[in-house]
């Protein structure tokens, strides 16, 4: 039976492996290729993408146990919030390779979602999860701080 | 053959644009299906289309380091181009037109981007200027020395034209062979912080890389290599792996045992279930402590002389006082964040080969080789690339031999994406050499360091490739640093021995500046304290070099000195790299787990003319991240019988945002040529991050990574 689920708002279904990544759905299957693949182990946090608006590692989530759920992936990230990360990204250069940034603006918009007005210690936590192997690191935090400063302008 | 002055080859290699990201083949068939006019293609760099647009042709691989923007910066600026019009384009594989002038061949290291480009697109950006502005002259039927060109428009009075308008005209004049540069006061975007070309792409999820491509009918294929360097495949058990649904093919190759999948989840579940006998008799199988035993007894001994300057053992031996240390250097991979990948379309005679390609003709030349056709046949999309830090150019083209190698083992027929998992790229060699260096030296009664004296032991990647060069007698990748040093020792002694090992390994971001400026800078620390001399002048009066030392003077003004609140210390380090200057200061306190907490890195540096002092800056902070994230948690071990002990980011310790520095840089302004910046900034953190921990705690870090519990004291 196939997998249904909610996919960046839309309703989509997956006929195969219920065990199978939603990572490798998403990217092979749905042909959304902003998720990516670093480590397969919920290890580096390339593969985030958003299950009920919260962060979770698409590398560690069989497909079938996000039936009747809502998936959000970088493609699909809309609103005020992703608009401010993807907007304070830009801003200061954040990315150099950039093969890990999907997974970055990703987490820190769940950061953002939870806590509007993240401290260094909040953006700690919340980003420890996604490694950036160019330590983009210095201005993934100002662009985080920066985004909350933009939403909260235009609350 | 293989040029880019077709429109079809413009068309093909025109698929990354700024802003658009289309997949090169959605471009190509898009742009087919319209008249597209011709560009104005003055040289092998610039194309002006009639729309406006100048689109530059980038020679080298975008891993990270900003080449793109900067490259595009340089044309921009010397063609007074509306930054707005720029367009970007990778090149396709062709050495005549496309070679870095610093290695004669297609490849990005050594920081030479920016400094092997700089005169050629420079002059690249020059002609096309001056072809429109003779062409708006002899328009309007004035002096071209009256024409002005500002913000891609052209004019003279009342006359104005945009570069689209001219492109027609200007293609049918002669290219000035010398034209006139700006001068520094002139330029309007070199030396700004041009915002980059992909950050939208790579903030938006639109930037495609290698693992993004996707073709009809292709098939992922992913590969277990032999458990030890040197193993061979002895035997398949494949009847597991082939009845999982969607796995396609197992093959054996020379490197080992490829699963095809349609899809990559097949491939991975095929591989899990293959059973491989392998042959280890020929494997290198000895332990990372049975190498390091072996290098420790080497560099006990002279070696092969690297640099020799007076008399470093009669200094010694005539020393008031000396001190020894040995360093021990792991093995370290280069984990980029996206893993080693390629996409090769067989087709009669040729392929499509879709890569984040180093060594860009080197890559193509070894997939014609492989499946037996024409170079020429071979045609390169580059990509973005996911970092490489070094891993993707490899002397022998090994993983471009083994994609092609996938290919043709199902055929040659099918579409083939070759996927390594972050295990292959962990297990899979190619490491930053596992490196020991002895070190002595000494001081005279007044203070004043006498002597120097390093023997390096190790592996050379070098020797044996077309990068080495024989007649030094010896590797210089592994001495560079402490030879040509910017510090004057009054006696130094530098030895080398390039000792045989079975595990492959390769130039990591900086290279041999990653274990010699470690070294260098943390003894040299201890012999300035030995001789009561301050951590900065003392440094001051032994360096050589005025710009090392207006890097140092800049850095202690930066971060007001060596003096820390309480609880914290500083440490300062200064090294020359690939021509730049780098000088550093860490503030440090005591770290969960007995290593240190990086609170701050100032910087300084010098590298010539900063053409984008905002990506300076950027990969100074990345090179501060990358050098100490190694030096604090990262080291490959080889166990007993050679098999590595880390596979994944879970033991393969990465720098975590938590872990990262505060980091503030200082550009020193400068006429001279652009040198590089890709590199230099790793080397001087680890050791200003020693610096600053042996003040604060008195002890010494000679076995890297600080988490070892050699310096720890923890216990397995």
């Amino acid at each position: 039976m196939p997998t249904t689920f909610q996919l960046n708002g839309k309703p989509t279904s997956f006929d195969g492996d219920p065990d199978t990544p939603l990572l490798w759905v998403l990217r092979d299957h749905l042909k959304l290729t902003g998720t990516k693949y670093g480590c397969g182990i919920a290890q580096c946090g390339a593969c985030t993408v958003h299950l009920d608006g919260r962060n979770r590692r698409s590398c560690v989530t069989p497909v079938g146990t996000v039936a009747g759920r809502h998936v959000t992936t970088i493609e699909g990230a809309t609103g005020k919030t992703a608009e401010a990360v993807k907007a304070a990204w830009v801003a200061i250069d954040v990315p150099q390779c950039g093969f890990c940034q999907s997974g970055q603006v990703m987490s820190a918009i769940g950061l953002l979602a939870a806590k509007p007005k993240p401290s260094d210690e909040d953006i700690d936590h919340g980003m420890a999860g996604n490694i950036c192997r160019c330590a983009s690191y210095v201005r993934i935090r100002q662009a985080i701080h920066d985004a909350a400063g933009m939403v909260e302008k235009t609350a | 053959m293989n040029h880019i002055t077709t429109r079809r080859d413009f068309l093909a290699t025109s698929g990354l644009v700024i802003g658009l990201a289309l997949p090169a083949g959605k471009a190509a068939a898009r742009a087919a299906g319209v008249a597209t006019p011709k560009p104005f293609a003055p040289n092998a760099f610039v194309r002006i289309m009639p729309d406006d647009t100048v689109t530059v042709i980038i020679k080298h691989i975008e891993m990270g380091q900003g080449p793109t923007t900067g490259l595009t910066t340089i044309v921009a600026d010397e063609l007074d181009a509306d930054w707005g019009q720029m367009r970007v384009a990778f090149a396709p594989a062709n050495d005549p037109l496309y070679k870095n002038l610093s290695f004669g061949t297609m490849g990005t290291g050594g920081s030479t981007a920016m400094n092997n480009s700089w005169m050629q697109l420079r002059n690249a950006g020059a002609a096309a200027r001056a072809m429109l502005a003779q062409a708006a002259a002899n328009r309007w039927k004035v002096p071209v020395a009256e024409v002005k060109v500002s913000k891609g428009v052209v004019s003279h009075g009342a006359h104005h034209a945009r570069f689209g308008e001219l492109v027609a005209d200007a293609a049918l004049l002669p290219v000035p062979e010398k034209p006139t540069l700006k001068t520094p006061e002139q330029w309007t975007l070199i030396g700004t912080d041009v915002p980059r070309v992909d950050s939208l792409i790579k903030s938006n999820g639109a930037a495609q890389f290698t693992l993004d491509v996707d073709l009809p009918g292709m098939v992922t294929s992913v590969i277990l290599h032999p458990p030890a360097f040197g193993g061979t495949v002895a035997s398949v058990d494949d009847a597991a792996a082939l009845a999982i649904p969607g796995v396609v093919a197992v093959k054996t190759i020379p490197q080992g045992v490829l699963v095809y999948g349609k899809d990559t989840y097949a491939a991975l579940q095929g591989r899990k279930a293959l059973k491989v006998q392998w042959d280890l008799s020929k494997a290198e199988t000895r332990s990372s402590e049975t190498m390091i035993a072996a290098y420790k007894a080497a560099a006990a001994t002279p070696g092969v002389k690297a640099e020799v300057n007076g008399d470093a053992a009669a200094a010694l031996a005539g020393a008031a006082k000396t001190i020894e240390a040995t360093f021990v250097f792991p093995y370290l991979a280069h984990a980029p964040m996206e893993p080693m990948d390629a996409v090769i379309a067989p087709r009669d005679g040729g392929a499509d080969f879709y890569c984040g390609s180093q060594f860009q003709v080197g890559d193509c030349a070894a997939v014609a080789k492989v499946l037996g056709v024409p170079f020429p046949g071979v045609t390169l999309h580059e990509q973005y690339a996911g970092g490489s830090f070094g891993r993707r150019a490899t002397p022998d083209m090994g993983f471009a031999v083994e994609a092609a190698s996938a290919v043709k083992a199902l055929g040659g027929k099918t579409p083939v994406k070759h996927m390594w998992t972050r295990e292959t790229d962990i297990l899979g060699g190619r490491y930053r050499p596992l490196m020991v260096n002895r070190m002595r030296g000494g001081v005279d009664a007044a203070g004043k360091i006498v002597a120097l004296d390093s023997v390096v032991a190790g592996q050379s990647f070098m020797i044996g490739t077309m990068f080495y060069n024989p007649s030094k007698g010896y590797d210089d990748a592994m001495t560079e640093g402490l030879t040509e040093s910017s510090y004057g020792f009054p006696n130094l002694h530098v030895g080398v021995h390039a000792l045989p090992n079975g595990v492959p390994t390769l130039w990591w971001r900086s290279v041999g500046n990653t274990h010699t400026a470690y070294a260098m800078e943390t003894f040299l620390d201890r012999l300035l304290e030995l001789g009561g001399q301050d951590r900065i002048a003392g440094r001051l009066a032994l360096m050589k070099d005025e710009r090392g030392k207006a890097v140092l003077r800049r850095v202690a003004e930066l971060a007001g000195g060596l003096e820390a609140q309480a609880g914290r210390a500083r440490g300062v380090a200064f090294h020359k790299s690939f021509g730049s200057y780098v000088a550093q200061i860490a503030e440090v306190s005591q770290g969960a787990g007995g290593v240190p907490r990086v609170h701050k890195v100032w910087a300084a540096a010098d590298v010539g003319v900063a053409i984008n002092p905002n990506i300076v800056r950027a990969q100074i902070e990345g090179g501060i991240g990358f050098g100490l994230g190694h030096a604090l948690y990262s080291e490959i071990t080889l166990g007993e019988g050679g098999m590595v002990e880390q596979s994944n980011f879970d033991r393969y310790r990465s720098l975590r945002i938590a872990e990262m520095p505060a980091v503030e840089v200082a550009i020193i302004k400068s006429g001279e040529k652009p040198t590089g910046i890709g590199e230099p900034g790793l080397p001087p953190a680890a050791p200003a991050v020693a610096n600053a921990w042996r003040k604060l705690t008195g002890k010494v870090v000679d076995r890297l990574p600080f988490i070892h519990a050699e310096n720890t004291g923890a216990t397995a």
